[in-house]
């Protein structure tokens, strides 16, 4: 009804308003990206995440039907359902030049809501069967590269469930699974570049392994023996590897998204043609170092990825008591950030997603956030029962049908690129690797009574050679009261 | 500070200066012939007048000798005769301490609110950002945790950030940051990844500027395992330790104080830099061991002067080195005097003060005549009101009573 209201002078009005209303750096390829972007004025948002000119039309009608019924219907206060505060209005004193950019006036006293009437729509690729739909827009991707990425997550999937168990059994301290994000950490590490910089939470062993660390290298880590690469300092799951480009695990939350951003920073100093990548749950969005580090990356304009895995729940907080926005990706709205919601169970939207977000954050120097949709099929640690705040069922539906792997696999059997063969050889050979790794981990000696003190500062000042030197007074004079796979 | 230097003409010789035990190292360029002075570098660690006594060694050496070029440009026309170096006050001194590496090393950086085209808010970065770009000198918004967490990603990533608290009271914010991960992560690494940042700022009890402005963090920051902290007291020691910290891979927290960036000295044209680790010997003595650093260092020499016409001979030390604290210098001292006076800005709960305490008792005790006395602020936040404001601060007549004290 509303478009055959049109009048060209209307029409025109709407025009130059939203031309007007462009954000200070309005490059030209703002209005190419997706529609979930910054200049976006429409909610809610078309549901192809493509650059397509022509939904800035679609756009533009919505807009003013909306505003053309609010217009009708209120007095002079009232709160509006959509977003952009597109009321038409004859021209009189359009806008005034604040410190910031150009803003028009309006004389309707409207608040925006705390929410829109439709959630933002979250891109798919692979239905709930494991089928492409008819017209979406996804890469081809070769065998090799499917095969490789499901054997991946089937490995992701093996490791987590037999070092869990190693851990229930007492062998080692700690442990936590990604069990329901295995995509999430495959098809996200398999669209980026071997060197990309990747600066992780904690559940995000996937990236690791798709770049090349090995189960034996997984396994000295979780037993803190002398191979492994921290020197047995930190707790188990706290890998880190300067070879793969993996910045070593902090126990702390959602520190590393500003390391993330200084990381990005230095590559936009040095213009290397590389990005960096920082993963964090939807508990970690509550933070003040996510919030600035947001800003920030938005400000200084560097090539960073942000990933949120919004898996519903941060241990036993559901994310209806984290926050109460439409979840993560309208907050890169906020900031100026470039954002997308995907499904985090569907290996190939993630693949896309990543893919692109790569592309643009390197050439168009610009942060990107991309929102996962997914599910913790598993509890936060060994530390944890989930049980005990969510039903089994709940659980339990995610780990069937929705499970990441499920789907994927459906997909590459369709194509012809696996079978139950394959499937059942290729589990009872991981589970048997990871097996003998855990086994030759557990022999290994720890690290010695040196390492305790190396590695404070580049060279140890002299308190710290003076208590090393007592702590090894102390050991050997009571041997016995020492663990024995210590060497001094 | 003049007798180190010496400019030489073409065919001068060098006399030598009694008060130091140097190396020195004579140039006579072919250059110099052409009438030009050439500068020699005569080297000594740590500051001007040093106790021919101690020698150094252990610690990192760090001095940056020669330059013999001729580097009138410097100087001023009108102390071209008499004395080089070039004269200038302790924030020009960090300036060109920082300019000087970010010219060195491409990778150096800087990072904090207000640093760029502002030139900070106490000018120690002016200059900087149209010299060498937005980027290389970037204006953070405000959020200390952040851009301190930023700094740290791009030292993991081979960059060499320094990031500015405009206040040092400020970086309690980034506190998680600094303890978490700026200390740590070269440790939990597994020595993989390092973090070289400099962060500074000026903190201590300014004029008047309240009880949030007036924080002294060495002491919430000093048992933070992985971290360096240091504190400048004149632009001679400011420019080098400025250096210094900037080509130490190892976090280092640089303490700077309000109320001394308009101090005036007298510093080599020739570059030099620091050893992080030592304590200036400020004045020699024989009675009694002052051990002071930042501000302090000048209410202390103030009361030596009394000191001295009262008859008493104060050894003064400036311990520069806050963590660790440099207990050669220090042990030295205190084997020679047998007296230990501490006076610090710091609260008396916790600071620096009762760290150096439990130091000097734990290795010195049996050299000790007397009790270590330790004159600190009280355990009160700063008072805005001026006259409260000098109370809470230790001053002159209070070292004059304590020394005296001590030497009964």
């Amino acid at each position: 009804m509303a478009s055959s209201c049109l009048t060209k002078t209307k029409h025109n009005i709407i025009i130059s308003i939203f031309k007007s209303i462009s954000i200070s750096k309005s490059k030209s390829s703002f209005t190419n990206r997706t529609s979930t972007s910054t200049n976006s004025l429409s909610s809610p948002v078309p549901k192809y995440a493509a650059y397509s000119k022509t939904n800035r039309t679609i756009g533009f009608n919505r807009c003013y039907e909306q505003a053309y019924f609010s217009r009708r219907l209120h007095s002079t206060v009232s709160v509006s359902n959509d977003v952009a505060q597109l009321v038409v209005e004859p021209p009189s004193q359009q806008f005034l030049d604040f410190p910031g950019g150009k803003v028009n006036f309006t004389r309707k006293l409207m608040f925006t809501s705390n929410s829109t009437a439709e959630r933002v729509h979250c891109y798919r690729v692979l239905d709930d069967n494991g089928q492409p739909f008819n017209d979406s827009e996804s890469l081809k991707i070769s065998k090799e590269l499917a095969v490789k990425m499901y054997t991946n997550m089937v490995t992701l999937e093996v490791m987590d469930t037999v070092f869990y168990e190693s851990q229930r059994q007492g062998r080692i301290s700690f442990y936590a699974t990604t069990t329901g994000e295995e995509a999430i950490n495959i098809a996200s590490a398999a669209a980026l570049n071997n060197n990309d910089f990747v600066f992780p939470q904690y559940r995000e062993p996937g990236v690791l392994l798709w770049r090349g660390f090995t189960l034996q290298e997984f396994a000295n880590q979780l037993f803190g023996n002398k191979f492994e690469y921290g020197k047995g300092r930190q707790m188990p799951i706290h890998y880190g590897s300067r070879k793969h480009s993996y910045f070593t695990v902090a126990s702390t939350v959602a520190t590393q998204i500003p390391h993330a951003v200084g990381a990005a920073y230095s590559l936009k100093m040095e213009k290397q043609d590389s990005c960096v990548i920082t993963y964090f749950g939807d508990g970690g969005t509550s933070t003040a170092d996510f919030h600035a580090a947001m800003n920030f990356a938005a400000v200084t304009e560097v090539p960073v990825i942000f990933f949120c895995r919004n898996n519903g729940w941060a241990i036993s907080t559901p994310v209806h008591e984290q926050f109460r926005s439409d979840g993560v990706v309208v907050k890169g709205k906020a900031y100026g950030v470039p954002s997308i919601r995907i499904d985090g169970n569907d290996a190939l939207a993630i693949y896309n997603a990543v893919h692109e977000a790569r592309k643009m954050a390197i050439k168009e120097q610009t942060p990107v956030l991309i929102e996962a949709l997914t599910y913790r099929a598993g509890h936060h640690t060994t530390s944890d029962d989930s049980t005990r705040y969510r039903s089994i069922d709940e659980i339990e539906k995610w780990r069937g049908d929705q499970s990441p792997i499920k789907r994927f696999r459906k997909w590459i059997e369709n194509e012809g690129w696996w079978n139950d063969v394959a499937e059942s050889e290729y589990r009872s050979s991981i589970r048997k690797q990871v097996a003998q790794a855990i086994q030759v981990a557990e022999r290994i000696e720890k690290p010695p009574v040196a390492d305790m003190f190396n590695d404070v500062y580049d060279v140890p000042p002299r308190n710290l050679n003076e208590q090393e030197v007592f702590v090894r007074k102390t050991v050997t004079k009571h041997r016995r009261d020492y663990p024995s796979d210590v060497p001094l | 500070m003049a007798s180190i230097f010496q400019g030489i003409g073409a065919a001068t010789s060098i006399s030598s200066s009694a008060s130091f035990d140097t190396m020195k190292l004579q140039f006579s360029s072919p250059r110099s012939i052409s009438g030009k002075k050439a500068n020699c570098v005569v080297m000594r660690s740590g500051g001007a007048k040093m106790d021919s006594g101690s020698s150094r060694n252990g610690g990192r050496a760090d001095q940056l000798v020669t330059n013999a070029v001729a580097a009138k440009a410097d100087t001023p026309a009108a102390s071209t005769a008499s004395k080089p170096g070039h004269e200038l006050l302790l924030f020009e001194a960090l300036r060109e301490g920082l300019e000087e590496e970010m010219e060195r090393d491409a990778r150096v950086c800087v990072m904090g609110e207000d640093v760029g085209h502002y030139g900070g808010s106490y000018k120690v970065t002016r200059g900087l950002a149209e010299k060498y770009g937005d980027l290389r000198v970037l204006d953070t918004p405000i959020a200390e945790n952040s851009f301190t967490g930023m700094g740290i990603g791009a030292a993991m990533t081979g960059l060499r950030p320094i990031i500015e608290g405009m206040n040092m009271g400020f970086l309690l914010l980034a506190f998680n940051q600094i303890s978490n991960n700026c200390g740590m992560l070269h440790y939990t690494s597994g020595g993989q990844f390092k973090i070289p940042v400099v962060i500074r700022g000026p903190g201590g009890v300014g004029r008047q500027l309240g009880a949030e402005h007036s924080q002294r963090l060495e002491s919430y920051f000093q048992s933070i395992p992985g971290i360096q902290m240091v504190a400048c007291s004149t632009p001679y020691n400011a420019k080098g330790l400025m250096k210094a910290a900037i080509r130490s891979d190892n976090p280092v927290i640089l303490f700077e104080h309000v109320l001394l960036y308009n101090l005036k000295e007298r510093i080599p044209d020739e570059e030099y830099v620091l050893n992080l680790e030592e304590a200036e010997m400020v004045r020699p003595g024989e009675h009694v061991t002052i051990l002071t650093y930042s501000r302090m260092r000048y209410h202390v020499m103030q009361a030596a002067k009394t000191l001295v016409n009262k008859g008493y001979d104060p050894e003064v030390i400036d311990i520069r080195s806050l963590k660790p604290f440099d207990l050669y210098t220090i042990g030295n001292s205190i084997k020679k005097t047998h007296r230990v006076l501490i006076v610090e800005e710091c609260m008396r709960t916790g600071g620096i003060g009762a760290s150096l305490t439990a130091a000097i008792t734990e290795n010195f005790h049996d050299y000790l005549d007397a009790p270590i006395m330790c004159l600190s602020s009280q355990d009160v936040p700063t008072p805005y009101a001026g006259t409260l404001e000098e109370w809470t601060v230790v001053q002159p007549p209070q070292i004059v009573a304590a020394v005296e004290q001590l030497c009964r």
